[in-house]
């Protein structure tokens, strides 16, 4: 089982752009504790959907060749808290790529409105860790993110 | 025309004031980045890369913070650089002030030359180079 805190793509522009939208509701467990009285979805979780819309759109961008893992939050700014009933937006945007790293830009919404914005770096683990091993397998990348964006880019794979 | 020391480290200073979040009156050039601005190892790249922007530069990697020197036996043995390590350092690192780190030549160490001072010497020359 994966932890998905988004529910589809919308957006995909491949190397430049991503979209992603999630329903906050109040199915969710996780907002009966926090809180039961006032629920609000949490900023980490917020932080984990822009990492999750960013981290696809980075490991699309070498083909899920790399193994993408969030590095460093470098800026996370909330104007407003987000709660049950509402859809919010991740637009997460490729500033830099290298072969050790890379750097994401990212705006939330709810409607047209900007409630956040989370900026990111990603590092393409096999190349950073002074040459440490780790799996071959790809256990960034396994089917349930690919088949979120597959239908973006179906015709550029083989 | 080239970039002046003040003008370089005006640059610098909002370069690491965004990728350490930390205060402009942090950012002295004796201000040591792991030291005093909490820098740790993906911080370097950041830097690395918002100086590439800032200043539109390529900064090969190695060339401002070592990479290859510390992974490599030949320039390290038992935590210490050895002579040829040193040398080696010297020749791919002149921004660096290596006196004192010459006595007891530690790799966990290293990190703590780089300061502010580092980064302006190497900005500097590469901006009023090309």
């Amino acid at each position: 089982m994966r932890w998905i805190w988004i529910d589809r793509f919308v957006e995909f522009e491949p190397g430049v752009r991503a979209v992603a939208t999630k329903n906050v509701t109040l199915a969710e467990e996780h907002l009966h504790d926090h809180w039961e009285a006032f629920p609000v979805h949490p900023a980490s979780l917020i932080i984990e959907g822009m990492a999750q819309t960013a981290g696809i759109l980075v490991g699309q961008a070498r083909e899920f060749s790399e193994k993408v893992v969030l590095a460093k939050i470098a800026k996370a700014e909330f104007s407003d808290i987000v709660v049950p009933g509402d859809c919010i937006t991740f637009e997460a945007m490729l500033e830099t790529i290298a072969d050790e790293a890379a750097v994401t830009r990212g705006i939330v919404k709810r409607g047209g409105e900007k409630i956040a914005e989370v900026n990111l770096m990603f590092s393409h683990i096999d190349h950073n860790f002074a040459g440490q091993k780790f799996p071959k397998e790809n256990f960034v990348f396994t089917g349930q993110f690919q088949r979120m964006v597959e239908p973006f880019l179906e015709g550029r794979h083989g | 025309m080239p970039m002046t020391e003040q003008e370089v480290l005006e640059k610098v200073r909002e370069t690491l004031v965004e990728a350490l979040g930390v205060d402009d009156d942090e950012v002295t050039p004796e201000a040591t980045l792991t030291g005093d601005l909490g820098a740790e190892s993906i911080d370097f790249l950041d830097i690395v890369f918002r100086l590439e922007k800032a200043f539109n530069i390529k900064i090969p990697r190695g060339e401002l913070f070592p990479d290859n020197v510390l992974n490599n036996p030949e320039f390290v043995q038992d935590g210490k650089l050895t002579d040829e390590g040193l040398k080696q350092l010297k020749e791919r690192m002149p921004h660096l002030d290596l006196s004192g780190f010459e006595q007891d030549p530690d790799v966990n160490k290293l990190a703590e030359l780089f300061s502010v001072q580092t980064i302006i010497n190497y900005v500097r020359d590469k901006v009023n180079s090309n």
